[in-house]
């Protein structure tokens, strides 16, 4: 298509999206934006905005290792109530009910408090190299981050393994390919792909589930938020700002995972 | 062990009261969702265009939006407003409770989520359906009460089965703003008795148990809103 016709068939679709009562809309949007800029308190900006930026990272680099250790051990967890034998599957099954069945803040309280109260009280655990590590609040924020989306997304798993047609592997077997082969080509790539669309609503909903390790003193962007909250009594624009801050993010994660999904082949099944 | 009983110098009665009051919000929530949730799919299937747009700005923006902030927002913003709106009129400041105010900001949370699964719901109805009752001259009511809420209940229930257990699951945040339910009662016992794994575990096993008796319920139901369909095995 030239250039041209791009640019008409793009007018096109804006002029179908920007009807009259749209443009009120956003202009009553802008405008209260405006009002929320010229009337609202934000001169604590400058003063907390790095402090904002180190949170803004750390949340981010939790979700990212989070979801990628949470994928990997969710691929196990759905292979082995896919089609593994009774004593994998049951196991799996009951760490996915467990996680699914109580509430993260919870499993987070369980791990940093229970957890670590009864680490210290075994010498051998002090003394190890371990020690440094489970003496900050950041790895069972990691921990339980990590267990949670696996539960949920094994779950998931456990459908796309198991959605993948018999014929495919069937077909990969009479060519002779051996079992881990068989997982590698045919079976894990396809039920990635079925797995797919869920797993973008799984990440934002990971996103959502970071601002809880706040609770147990990791400073995350949300702890910023509630620090700049207890200095300066304001309560409205650190909580605007956040909920903003966010929105970015889920936008940006959904526009990210659309590309991509719009790059794997659509003709499965 | 026998931190965990029910009577005075145990905490076990503490922990039940704590779930009481999980489970109170928990309803209130998941019925206050469900108003919203069937006005808002109405609205954005029949509604005009601008409360089309309206509705689609409130549940993307609650859908995008963590709930714990919510919950914050909505908890400081519900209750200043209305204190705003009474010192306006003339009344005096009321405290609101953590009860009603836990019920409101999850009822406004869950409205967004069901919303999203009733309009499905609706859209799964064979068109056929609705032609026919309007056919018959039914008034829109009518056909609300008598075809459009009993044909989409089937598909509704396992969206909003998953959204009552996220109801549950989600009361736990409320701990954050200091309602005392399960989770801040087993966090105080905690503090108190310093025996953290064991009340942590016991408010667990609590949750798990609502889950899983809730799933129980969910599968009667669905038995019974399904009846005379074809059963979705034989449907393969």
């Amino acid at each position: 298509m030239s250039t041209e016709a791009t640019a008409i068939n793009m007018a096109a679709r804006a002029s179908l999206w920007l009807k009259p009562h749209r443009i009120v809309l956003i202009l009553i949007a802008l405008a209260l934006v405006i009002c929320a800029i010229v009337f609202m308190r934000w001169d604590w900006l400058p003063q907390y905005w790095e402090m904002g930026l180190m949170g803004l990272w750390r949340a981010l680099w939790i979700l990212a290792v989070t979801c990628a250790l949470g994928f990997a051990l969710a691929v196990p967890l759905g292979l082995a109530q896919a089609g593994g034998p009774i004593w994998f599957s049951a196991p799996a099954k009951v760490f996915c009910t467990i996680i699914r069945g109580t509430p993260l803040l919870l499993q987070l309280w369980l791990l940093y408090y229970g957890l670590g109260s009864i680490f210290p009280q075994y010498p051998w655990i002090r003394e190890s190299w371990l020690w440094p590590y489970l003496r900050q609040a950041w790895p069972y924020a990691v921990v339980a981050l990590t267990f949670s989306f696996a539960g949920y997304e094994g779950e998931v798993m456990r459908g796309a393994f198991a959605g993948v047609p018999r014929g495919q592997l069937e077909a990969a077997r009479a060519f002779g390919m051996s079992r881990w082969k068989i997982f590698r080509r045919i079976w894990l790539p396809q039920a990635f792909y079925r797995a797919l669309p869920t797993l973008t609503g799984e990440t934002v909903l990971q996103l959502k589930s970071t601002p809880l390790v706040a609770t147990i003193s990791v400073i995350d962007i949300f702890a910023v938020s509630s620090k700049v909250r207890q200095d300066t009594y304001l309560t409205y624009e650190p909580l605007l700002l956040l909920a903003l801050i966010y929105m970015t993010i889920t936008g940006i994660l959904v526009f990210v995972f659309s590309r991509i999904e719009a790059r794997i082949p659509v003709k499965i099944g | 062990m026998e931190l965990l009983s029910p009577v005075a110098p145990g905490w076990g009665g503490t922990l039940l009261v704590g779930l009481l009051h999980s489970l109170e919000i928990a309803v209130g929530a998941t019925c206050l969702g469900l108003l919203i949730g069937t006005a808002g799919a109405f609205g954005k299937l029949y509604g005009g265009p601008v409360t089309r747009d309206l509705l689609a700005v409130y549940t993307t923006v609650v859908r995008a939006v963590p709930e714990l902030v919510l919950i914050l927002l909505l908890y400081y913003a519900g209750t200043d407003l209305i204190n705003q709106v009474l010192a306006a009129m003339g009344y005096q400041r009321v405290d609101i409770s953590g009860l009603v105010a836990g019920i409101f900001v999850l009822g406004f949370v869950q409205g967004a989520y069901s919303t999203e699964v009733i309009r499905g719901a609706i859209l799964a109805i064979p068109q056929g359906q609705i032609e026919a009752a309007r056919a018959y001259g039914m008034s829109p009511g009518l056909m609300l009460r008598r075809i459009t809420l009993p044909a989409m209940l089937p598909f509704a229930i396992p969206g909003l089965a998953n959204l009552w257990l996220i109801a549950t699951k989600d009361t736990a945040l409320l701990a954050v703003v200091g309602f005392f339910e399960l989770t801040l009662a087993t966090r105080q016992a905690a503090g108190v008795t310093k025996a953290y794994l064991i009340f942590y575990l016991a408010a667990g096993v609590l949750y798990l148990a609502v889950t899983l008796f809730s799933n129980m319920i969910i599968g009667r139901v669905e038995a019974w809103a399904r009846r005379g369909m074809p059963s979705i095995k034989e449907a393969r």
